[in-house]
């Protein structure tokens, strides 16, 4: 792995209050990065529901790298690079399809979904040499999924996906309990929202309930939402540092104080009663009325998954000023009066023109030209440091509008990146 | 897929009252757009209105896929509302703009089950130039709509926008398309 700015003081650039402007705008940095999370750490490429049958593939991305996801014959799912081994010509061009093989159009070498060497035209022009079993497509080394969602590390050794989430892997336990099958679907395709800002502008905003309020105000004021209140100073609602990077707005007490089932989704049982009686057979009705209470996750899982409700964001940092958010509908398999519910919430909420994603992603812009300016230098994450406190489970929480997340995101992207851990 | 069959040749059955009549609609459209005539444009619509940017190319299904935009009649007035409030930040200050639409067509046949017979299908294209601290944005595409004839004439039943770009990752679009 090549050493990037290994020299950078990141102990000097992330303090526990505070971090450097730099960060955000230094192309050092981002190459940086790079390396160090973005090819090294576990990373969210796609969902197992993408690529549903056997030889199936889509095209995805770790970050700038294209990925293509692949189903082999057996089912196995891979991650191979878009990149033939032999002049590096794009491999495969169509977003998605199925097919066992992929011809480079170039000289019209073929390869297996799994990213075996099949063949090479005019073979006798290597002189016997056994390209097949040296020139495969590159690929990313590990590929694990946890509840069907599919993740990548370019690194060889580490730790396993499952010790990278953490206490994050309740998150996707919540989301898929909502499910009358206990699994979710990434069928509604994606929205791709482009923004002139560094990633972590946008990272940082997943789990910030500081800003609703502000940020939303206009939709808040003109439809009827709940989502504001949830993040008062009167809010009850809290948010976590989960470790390794990932961060919750628990917004559970809130719920169970008003206790109505649905009641976070802003609708009732009754208006989706085939879901509820599917849920009810599944759960029971008592465990239903508790999880329908509960709600959907609202977690951000480092350093690119969002789970937001019932959408899913995906992070892909483009250049150090732009990143593009992948976006989606979360959808039961085998529940279509709520898939239908959530998609078309989804389609006013978020991507290029949603009544909410579309402020955000210019709060994201202004904050990247505000960060060029001069002074202060320094961007401030001490929101409620004084209030911080143990939850029963030993994480840090703090009060609905507090940093807690942002501190939390900076300490492990300080670790990652060679500073103190 | 709509815009596809055309009305017959030209002076042959071309309804010329008709087509000027629905020019001078799609572009009083426009003009509302580009001068942020918010109320004025919303106004155009009828009460069974569907208002829809499709994602991904122009064939996908709003009710079971993402779209960029699909907006009945109340969603609209949500959309002018939150506007209007002055704190829709992407909005605010509002993107300069101006926009091109020509070839302007009648299109055959009735709405495809949309709205009542009667109905009038046409197509255009569009080019819009958008001004923003960003930077300067063009968005391509095609509209095609359905309007009906009213007591305050035409109006809007319909409206698909086709961005040429709708399969690739997209700046915001919050000023009306």
């Amino acid at each position: 792995m090549p050493s990037v700015a290994p020299h950078l003081p990141w102990d000097e650039l992330i303090e526990p209050g505070r971090v450097h402007g730099s960060l955000y705008t230094d192309p050092d940095i981002y190459a940086a990065e790079l390396e160090r999370i973005w090819y090294r750490t576990w990373v969210f490429v796609g969902h197992v529901s993408e690529v549903p049958e056997p030889n199936d593939y889509v095209l995805k991305s770790i970050g700038p790298q294209p990925v293509i996801m692949s189903r082999d014959r057996q089912g196995e799912i891979h991650l191979l690079l878009n990149r033939c081994t032999h002049r590096a010509n794009l491999v495969c061009d169509a977003p998605k399809g199925n097919s066992s093989a992929f011809r480079c159009p170039y000289h019209g070498w073929t390869f297996s979904n799994t990213g075996k060497l099949l063949g090479y035209p005019f073979n006798s022009g290597y002189d016997g040499t056994a390209l097949k079993a040296e020139l495969g497509l590159g690929r990313v080394p590990r590929v694990a999924q946890y509840q069907g969602f599919v993740f990548g590390s370019f690194a060889e050794e580490g730790p396993t996906l499952e010790e990278h989430l953490g206490a994050a892997t309740d998150a996707f336990d919540r989301l898929v309990r909502l499910s009358p099958t206990g699994e979710v679907e990434l069928t509604a395709g994606w929205l791709q929202h482009k923004c002139k800002a560094n990633w972590k502008m946008l990272l940082e905003n997943e789990t910030d309930g500081y800003h609703p309020q502000f940020v939303h105000s206009s939709i808040f004021s003109v439809a009827s939402s709940g989502i504001g209140d949830l993040y008062g100073d009167k809010s009850t609602a809290v948010c976590r540092d989960l470790g390794n990077g990932h961060t919750e707005n628990d917004l559970r007490p809130e719920f169970r104080r008003m206790d109505q089932p649905l009641g976070w989704f802003g609708t009732k049982p009754e208006k989706v009663p085939d879901y509820v009686a599917q849920l009810e057979a599944k759960l029971g009705a008592e465990t239903a009325r508790e999880v329908l209470v509960d709600g959907s996750p609202h977690v951000m899982v480092f350093p690119n998954l969002f789970i937001a409700e019932i959408q899913l964001f995906v992070i892909q940092p483009t250049a150090v000023d732009e990143t593009v958010q992948h976006v989606t509908a979360v959808q039961y398999k085998g529940a279509p009066d709520m898939n239908r519910r959530m998609l078309q919430q989804t389609i006013g909420s978020v991507g290029p023109a949603g009544f909410l994603l579309a402020d955000d992603s210019e709060m994201y812009e202004r904050n990247q030209r505000g960060v060029q300016a001069r002074s202060p230098e320094w961007l401030t994450i001490r929101r409620g440091m004084h209030r911080e406190r143990e939850d029963a489970d030993g994480f840090t929480v703090g009060d609905a509008t507090d940093e807690v997340p942002q501190r939390a995101i900076w300490k492990h992207y300080r670790s990652l990146m060679g500073g103190a851990a | 897929m709509h815009g596809s069959a055309t009305n017959g040749a030209v002076g042959s059955g071309l309804d010329v009252a008709t087509l000027r009549e629905v020019e001078q609609f799609i572009y009083r459209e426009a003009r509302y757009q580009d001068e942020l005539e918010y109320d004025a444009w919303e106004a155009l619509w009828t009460d069974d209105a569907i208002y829809w940017v499709p994602a991904n190319g122009g064939d996908s299904d709003p009710t079971r896929e993402v779209s960029i935009l699909f907006d009945n009649r109340a969603r609209i007035a949500t959309r002018i509302k939150q506007l209007h409030t002055g704190k829709r930040h992407s909005q605010t200050p509002p993107s300069q703009l101006r926009r091109i639409v020509s070839n302007v067509e009648l299109l055959d046949g009735e709405a495809d089950g949309i709205g009542p017979e009667g109905d009038i299908r046409a197509g255009a294209n569009f080019l819009v130039y958008e001004s923003r601290e960003r930077g300067v944005t063009l968005w391509a595409g095609r509209s095609d709509y359905t309007l009906r004839r009213t007591p305050d004439g035409l109006r809007m039943a319909y409206k698909k926008v086709t961005l040429v770009d709708s399969d690739r990752p997209l700046y915001t679009l919050a000023f009306l398309i």
